[in-house]
């Protein structure tokens, strides 16, 4: 969308991930004008990498479908991608906010029919999948990406790789001239829904994410099971390729650590014992999951399926914070050292491969979002503060679940109504 | 409406000109889709393939347009007409992208094309463009049922964005369960004391708000209605209903302990020195800051214990099987209340998992600074008398302890007072004398009292929560317009309960205004279509007012059904229901789509061209196909596709008209159902697999083999196994033949 027109009844999202598509959804279609921005190329954000939800076992991109058509039938949602707000001016019901955005070299013309990426022969990184394998430099970020619309990596611009990529496209959708542009958007009240990112594994020396192949995190183990993955679906060690049968989960990696994380991301322990569902999906009776944990934090009805899982013997608990890990050199093992405090007893534990459950962190720092936003210790907007017409949603307020972040931004969104109904002065 | 004008349109772009012979397609749609107008473009999603199709709409009047190119779910911008009716003929993702570029398979490539143009002429031409359902009502105020936090906060904040609200409390006072409190966990850093519960500023406030009014000592009688014209009957205790219409309530009649009485072997109803939390609150109030005493004799606590999951997490079956959430932090504040006091209190807590998640961790390392026990283990018994002894194994030490204390704690946990369990008399009529749930406490009483076919009271998840089950959608409930939030919902601290709340005032003012526009509510949100019905051909089977995922249909004076469009979510389940064919949407029904299964060119039973109708729900099964052809996965050439509401919409006459017209094979495609549903709308694809578990007999009286059916459940992510599905059934056909019924 090239040019936005905003208005102080307009409300501004800012993420486009389950969050913030809830806040920018609920909304609009309670009639508010809502532009919803999104750094990334697509909407969908960290769900759009899970391979299932717990306690369901259900597919996030069934729910993201919903939200994409929703999305689609509303005039009044306008959605801004690979922009980033820069910054944030004004006060409650008059914000000047500037927003920058990046080039993506393909424009609305393009039908996604992928001629562009079979002529490029360049390859990146692929994020999505935590650059677990590589891409095509011209490229659409995943099947369900909305807009479905390529991107061509800035990498190739200026290359002959633009020029074949420019050349295959028969609609005159590329267009290699295209430059980072400012922009400036009146708003009335802001939504900020930036979201989490995992905690850097290889902080936590002890577990050797940064030195053993098999030791890998709990989001790149999703990454596996998506048979368009960067595995092809198959749970398979780094090392090797092998089979990755007998799994270690280590619990708190980088939570409850007042070295790291010093709030627990709520999420781990649903995660891992979900995931080790994962595992018996690949290998039946052959499976073997261990999950070393301080508390099992599997709250209300998500009880039910942490009694579930324990009940399944071919997954086994350990009350323990690991010491540390080592690595068989011969075997590409990973060996876990620790006390499993229920009765005191050492281990020095064998497994294929090792998941760090890594914590949740503000993928934005709230700190750097405007003066006069509240934010705690660890980067989290402190919602319950007083922060203007700004308000947290999701997992930018603190670690929360799929369910809960919605919660938090159909939340988010009512605060953002109440700011946009006085501007205009509207009483029902 | 004004005659129907169709225009169709087929695109040559993405490779479509070079695979198929894209004038017989026009041709096609001419002659046999009775196109008005219809043309072909190089590269109809650009600014000059809409501006053409756009000048068609304004100069020739073309209301009925059929799009000829890729998916429906693509290119939504590009082909967003107003006020035509809108059909996609899938050629790109439906026929190009999965099937081999050869020359042998050129004609049947070509005659699957030729049929999506012939589906799409004809399912525009039954359409109609949806204006809005006549009988919306327009009142926004909102109702809510409930003065405890959760209450109050959704009052306040459905007022502060500028709407009316009546706050119906049961008992004298707002304020709830927090209301008793002495402080509440703290939701701010440094996350290390308890602080202030705010009820008595909450509560000033509402009293101060001219938008809300307030009914003490009240409850709910009666509730009839639909979003936009709820009337509500409020009855004060002491006699006297007064009657009040409202737009869309909020539910939030919250929780009670569980029953302390039913823990005997932990000291409950057996000493007055064992409390439940509530309790120890109203000990804290009392004491106020200074020592707090002991109910039996008043003497000054120094040591106390705190048990942990008292009743809860409980695999016996007698107690409550989940955990309720708050209680690990309520205790953690509890034993703050001692060691504020007094640092010299003994302060234990046994436990088995400690559950502190977000920044609860913050609050449990100060409770270790001001040196509360943290004991893992698990109790046993609680033996009363002067000193309390508290038995219980030691999961650290693995082995049998006790522990002394003058006053024990049990975290009991929450039950929802989500009034009366509609599902337990199997969904029957609401009858006086039905049988009311067991959940928790005993028996229940009906909070909202609605008068619908379906049952007085929200329905309930599990363990007599009034959850969603959408974890991507957490407020839709099944009765719409009605969002529940707070601990009637799920287990929950005061903290969420106020979030909660709020984003429940939002669902509430939304499915009021909404309803005032005469849209449809989640998930077909926007949808101005709504169910007509053919009054002279009902049956009064009733199996639309039973099927309803939503409760949505009532009966009237007369026993006919009586639709309530505002409540309705547009699935279009009745529509399947209907044995008798009188129920449908302007713009879906059982034209739009039996024609399309008509339209196709069924060829001759020596022609050895089957023909494979596949019933997709159109948020699961059909995104799948779509991806599986994104990734160039193929499927058989004999496949008709038709996207679906929900299978739950699928009428059955679909299904003979298919097979009596000569198709070899059906295929329904829905989202999983039972226990884990994955489906939109609750018990579409349920209801679909239950009738279908009927259509064996069907077949027989046809002669035909009952493998040319299949209903299976496909999940969003099955973008390899929903092809192979179509591929299994196309080898079916191979082995036994094609159907005899062919002309």
């Amino acid at each position: 969308m090239a040019d936005a027109v905003a208005t102080n009844e307009t409300i501004l999202v800012v993420g486009g991930g389950i969050s913030g598509m809830t806040a920018a959804l609920e909304a609009a279609e309670c009639g508010k004008d809502v532009v919803l921005v999104e750094k990334n190329p697509s909407l969908g954000g960290r769900v759009s990498q899970l391979y299932k939800y717990f306690p369901k076992l259900c597919h996030p991109t069934c729910g993201m479908e919903i939200n994409l058509r929703r999305i689609k039938a509303n005039k009044r949602l306008r959605v801004l991608t690979l922009a980033q707000v820069e910054k944030v001016e004004g006060s409650p019901g008059d914000y000047a906010v500037t927003i920058k955005v990046s080039p993506r070299y393909v424009n609305e013309n393009c039908t996604a029919c992928g001629a562009c990426a079979e002529a490029v022969s360049a390859e990146i990184d692929n994020s999505y999948n935590y650059n677990l394998n590589k891409m095509k430099a011209a490229y659409l970020p995943f099947t369900m990406a909305y807009p479905q619309r390529y991107v061509l990596d800035p990498s190739i611009i200026g290359t002959p790789e633009a020029d074949k990529a420019k050349a295959a496209c028969k609609y005159g959708a590329i267009d290699l001239g295209m430059q980072e542009r400012s922009l400036t958007l009146k708003v009335g009240a802001i939504v900020w829904a930036t979201g989490w990112r995992p905690y850097d594994a290889a902080k936590i020396q002890p577990y050797g994410y940064d030195r053993f192949d098999n030791v890998i995190t709990s989001v790149e183990f999703e990454r596996m099971m998506d048979p368009f993955g960067p595995t092809a679906g198959r749970l398979v060690r780094p090392s090797d390729g092998k089979e990755a049968k007998n799994v270690a989960f280590i619990q708190c990696a980088g939570s409850r650590d007042r070295n790291h994380l010093k709030h627990c991301s709520r999420i781990c322990c649903m995660a891992s014992l979900k995931q080790s569902t994962y595992v018996n999906e690949k290998f039946g009776d052959q499976a073997q999951s261990t999950i070393y944990y301080i508390d099992i934090r599997a709250i209300d009805r998500l009880e039910d399926f942490y009694q579930k899982v324990r009940a399944n013997p071919t997954v086994k608990f350990v009350k323990s914070k690991v010491a540390n890990v080592t690595e068989d050199r011969a075997t590409g093992d990973v060996i876990l050292h620790g006390v499993d405090t229920e009765g005191y007893h050492r281990y020095d534990n064998r497994h294929d491969l090792c998941v760090l459950a890594v914590g949740m962190e503000p993928s934005v720092d709230a700190h750097s979002i405007a003066a006069g936003v509240h934010a705690d210790v660890s980067g989290f907007i402190d919602a319950g503060m007083a922060n203007g017409a700004i308000f947290g949603a999701g997992c930018a307020t603190n670690a929360l679940d799929v369910n809960r972040a919605v919660q938090s931004a159909t939340a988010a969104s009512l605060r953002a109504i109440q700011v946009i109904n006085k501007v205009s002065g509207a009483e029902v | 409406m004004a005659d129907i004008k169709i225009g169709a349109y087929v695109c040559k772009g993405c490779g479509l000109g070079e695979r198929l012979d894209i004038a017989q397609l026009v041709t096609v749609a001419k002659r046999e889709g009775k196109a008005q107008v219809a043309r072909e473009h190089d590269f109809l999603c650009n600014g000059a393939g809409v501006a053409m199709i756009r000048e068609d709409i304004e100069k020739e009047g073309i209301n009925h347009v059929v799009i000829a190119a890729c998916s429906r779910r693509a290119k939504t911008d590009a082909f967003g007409f107003d006020n035509v009716a809108i059909s996609r003929a899938n050629l790109r993702e439906g026929v190009i992208w999965v099937q081999p570029d050869t020359e042998q398979t050129k004609e049947i490539t070509q005659e699957m094309a030729a049929d999506y143009v012939r589906m799409g002429c004809a399912e525009a031409g039954r359409m109609q463009v949806a204006v809005t359902n006549p009988a919306h009502g327009s009142n926004k105020r909102i109702l809510v049922v409930g003065g405890g936090i959760s209450g109050m906060t959704s009052a306040v904040e459905a007022a502060k964005a500028g709407y009316e609200v009546l706050l119906v409390e049961k008992s004298g006072v707002l304020g709830g369960w927090v209301g008793r409190l002495y402080r509440r966990m703290p939701s701010h850093e440094p996350y290390s004391d308890p602080m202030e519960t705010g009820v008595p500023e909450l509560a000033k406030a509402i009293e101060s708000n001219k938008r809300i009014k307030v009914y003490l000592n009240s409850v709910i009688s009666r509730t009839s209605g639909a979003p936009g014209q709820f009337s509500v009957d409020i009855s004060k205790e002491s006699g006297g209903t007064t009657t009040e219409n409202v737009g869309a309530v909020i539910m939030a009649s919250g929780f009670e302990p569980y029953d302390l009485n039913k823990l005997p072997e932990l000291g409950g109803g057996k000493s007055p020195d064992v409390v439940d939390q509530a309790g120890l609150e109203a000990l804290a109030r009392t004491a106020s800051g200074g020592a707090i005493k002991r109910p039996s004799d008043g003497k000054e606590v120094k040591s106390v214990a705190f048990v942990q999951c008292a009743g809860q997490r409980d695999d016996s079956g007698k107690h409550l099987a989940y955990c309720s959430g708050h209680c690990c932090n309520t205790s953690i504040k509890q034993a703050m209340y001692f060691k504020d006091a007094n640092p010299g209190v003994d302060t234990v807590v046994i436990y088995t998992d400690l559950r502190t998640p977000g920044n609860g961790e913050d609050f449990y390392r100060s409770a270790q600074r001001k040196g509360v026990i943290f004991t893992k283990g698990k109790v046993s018994e609680v033996v009363p008398g002067t000193d309390l002894q508290v038995k219980f194994k030691d999961l650290i030490l693995n082995e049998d302890a006790v522990a002394k204390a003058d006053l024990v704690v049990l975290a009991t946990g929450m039950v929802a007072n989500s009034g009366v369990d509609i599902d337990a008399a199997g969904g029957a009529p609401n009858v006086e004398g039905q049988p009311e749930a067991a959940a928790g406490n005993g028996k229940q009483v009906s909070v909202l009292n609605l008068t619908y076919r379906q049952g007085k009271d929200l329905p309930l998840l599990k363990h007599g929560f009034n959850d969603s089950h959408f974890i991507c959608f957490p407020y839709e409930t099944r009765r719409t317009g009605i969002y529940s939030c707070g601990p009637v919902r799920r287990p929950m601290d005061a903290q969420q309960a106020i979030e909660d709340a709020t984003g429940a005032a939002l669902k509430a003012i939304q499915a009021a205004e909404n309803a005032a526009l005469g849209r449809a509510a989640h998930p077909r949100s926007g949808d101005l279509s709504y169910p007509a019905f053919r009054r002279e051909g009902c049956t009064q089977c009733k199996r639309c007012t039973v099927e309803c995922p939503f409760g949505a249909i009532d009966e009237d004076e007369q026993r006919y059904p009586q639709f309530n469009e505002s409540r309705c979510r547009r699935c279009g389940t009745c529509m399947g229901a209907c044995p008798v064919r009188v129920i449908s949407f302007e713009n879906y029904s059982v034209d739009t789509v039996g024609y399309q299964i008509k339209a196709v060119d069924v060829p001759d039973q020596f022609s050895e061209k089957p023909r494979i109708l596949v019933l997709a729900c159109e948020n699961d099964a059909y995104p799948a196909l779509d991806m599986a052809a994104m990734n160039k996965i193929q499927y058989s050439a004999f496949a008709r596709v038709v996207p679906v509401r929900c299978l739950g919409s699928v009428n059955t006459i679909w299904i003979n008209d298919a097979l009596t017209a000569g198709y070899d094979g059906v295929i329904l495609m829905g989202c999983q159902k039972g226990e884990n549903y994955q489906c939109h709308f609750v018990k579409g694809s349920e209801m679909a697999h239950y009738r279908m578990s009927k259509i064996d007999d069907t077949l027989k009286g046809m002669s035909l083999e009952v493998e040319r059916v299949r209903t299976c459940e496909v999940a969003i992510t099955d973008i390899q196994r929903a092809p192979s599905i179509i591929n299994e059934m196309a080898e079916t056909i191979q082995k036994i033949g094609l159907s005899p019924m062919k002309f």
